[in-house]
């Protein structure tokens, strides 16, 4: 089945169009995908939860928002208020991000209730209905960027690069969110939320989309009332102005590289990231270990990567360079859509088994 | 219902799981933290994954897939995306061996 190579339209990626019945038909849904090896007893140590760091990471963020935010409001009106309101933002509007992620795998804490009070925190920070998007990610992981499959692919083809551009400013996705928001909580579902999340759970998705639209109207009302746009300086308006970071790392997870292939190596990418961003973004740029190795929390990236980096295409060495790596492939998607960066594995590695994914990607010149 | 034998007790280290195959059918052994053994469905409940490759902590197994999280003494579904429960066969130690009971 070839299906990413040989249209040069753009492809359908909603879960209830023909490219979902095409993956399903050439077993794309639901396979088996390729892992590297490593013995039980390594993995088990890598697995091993603890609360130590995201306790410590979780009170320092806690800390920097009310810090900066304070800080941030107490200066309303003044020059320099600003800075406190960029490094604020990028707290609440990017972190929130990475904290949903690996709370919603339950990775992060080694203790259930604190990956839960987190999760829904950062859910709400983020704009992402709680119950959705747990189903959404679980079928993200089960079908990484299988078009027809996947409900979050950053980088549709052929590219739009002035949407992509809107992003950084949190445009047109927090629109978005906030409409599938608020769509929940007048107690509907789009049909792709009716293709991934079970209707046993749809209840708690309107629950929670409720309690999420009952505080967004609050910051308003509170804004209005106030005469004032500080309220949403604080609440919401972060995903917006603060979203930047977020879409920076998220962009670089999949972008440019394969649509439906069977092995991580081929959609993922891993890049090496100065130490701040790896704080915010909680490890996420080892994403090809991430998609590998789930169980694996945030803080023992490094060392999964350490140890099954010979089996993985060489990291990008910097955020620049990833981006460098996946503009060059977007400019091209733009009139080739069927193409995509084929990373090269070193000689170490096994070699991608071509009959997990019999489509053809163009090889990296 | 037949008491199958499977491996010996060592073989599966203190709070850990095995994967156990039988007769066209694949199971989930587990040895708690005293060295008591349980048996599950190899199979997740929701996906066909094995979960002889997730972590087990305490009484739980965390499926390797998703995360989705099992009581695996009693089969409780504990954490979505898993729903549904899975299904447990009764195993004890007879001697050094571990067996279970299954039809
Ligand atoms: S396959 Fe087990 S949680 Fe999804």
């Amino acid at each position: 089945m070839n299906i990413a190579a040989n249209h040069t339209a753009k492809r359908d990626y909603s879960l209830t169009g023909p490219e979902s019945a095409h993956a399903v038909a050439a077993g794309l849904a639901s396979a088996d995908w390729y892992h590297s090896d490593l013995p039980r007893k390594e993995m088990k140590a890598l697995m091993r939860r603890s609360d130590q760091q995201a306790d410590r990471d979780t009170v320092l963020w806690f800390a920097l928002l009310i810090l900066t935010g304070g800080a941030g409001a107490f200066l309303w009106g003044s020059w320099a208020a600003v800075p406190f309101f960029l490094a604020y933002g990028v707290l609440y509007g990017s972190v929130c991000d990475s904290r949903w992620h690996e709370c919603g795998h339950g990775t992060a804490f080694k203790t259930t209730w604190k990956n839960d009070v987190v999760y829904h925190i950062a859910s709400f920070m983020v704009m992402r209905n709680p119950i959705a998007w747990r189903w959404s990610h679980a079928r993200h992981h089960t079908d990484t960027i299988i078009v027809g499959r996947d409900p979050e692919i950053a980088v549709m083809r052929p590219p739009e690069m002035a949407l992509l551009a809107l992003k950084f400013f949190g445009l047109p996705s927090a629109v978005y969110d906030l409409r599938a928001l608020l769509r929940n909580a007048w107690g509907r579902l789009s049909d792709d939320e009716g293709d991934f999340i079970p209707e046993a759970e749809q209840g708690k998705a309107v629950f929670w989309a409720r309690v999420h639209m009952a505080i967004y109207c609050g910051a308003v009302l509170w804004a209005v009332l106030a005469w004032s746009i500080l309220p949403l300086m604080l609440i919401g308006g972060p995903r917006l102005y603060g979203c930047w970071h977020m879409v920076m790392m998220g962009l670089i997870q999949h972008g440019g590289l394969a649509e439906d292939v069977l092995d991580h190596r081929l959609n993922s990418r891993t890049v090496y990231i100065n130490p701040i961003s790896r704080w915010l973004y909680w490890n996420m740029n080892y994403h090809v270990e991430h998609h590998m190795f789930p169980m694996v929390p945030y803080h023992a990236l490094p060392a999964l990567h350490a140890r099954i980096k010979d089996d993985l295409p060489a990291p990008n060495r910097s955020i620049a360079d990833a981006y460098r790596d996946m503009i060059g492939a977007l400019l091209r998607q733009r009139k080739e859509p069927g193409y995509a960066i084929r990373p090269v594995l070193p000689s170490t590695a096994r070699p991608y088994r071509e009959e997990l994914h019999d489509v053809d990607i163009a090889r990296e010149s | 219902m037949a008491w199958i034998d499977v491996c010996d007790a060592e073989d599966i280290e203190l709070e850990d799981v095995i994967r156990f195959d039988h007769a066209g059918r694949t199971f989930a052994i587990y040895r708690d933290l005293e060295g008591q053994v349980f048996a599950t469905d190899g199979l997740c409940t929701h996906e066909q994954v094995h979960l002889a490759d997730g972590l087990v902590m305490d009484d739980t197994i965390e499926c390797p897939k998703h995360n989705g999280r099992f009581n695996y003494q009693t089969g409780e579904a504990l954490r979505a995306p898993v729903c549904v429960n899975l299904a447990t066969y009764p195993a004890r130690l007879n001697g050094a061996r571990i067996e279970i009971e299954v039809s």
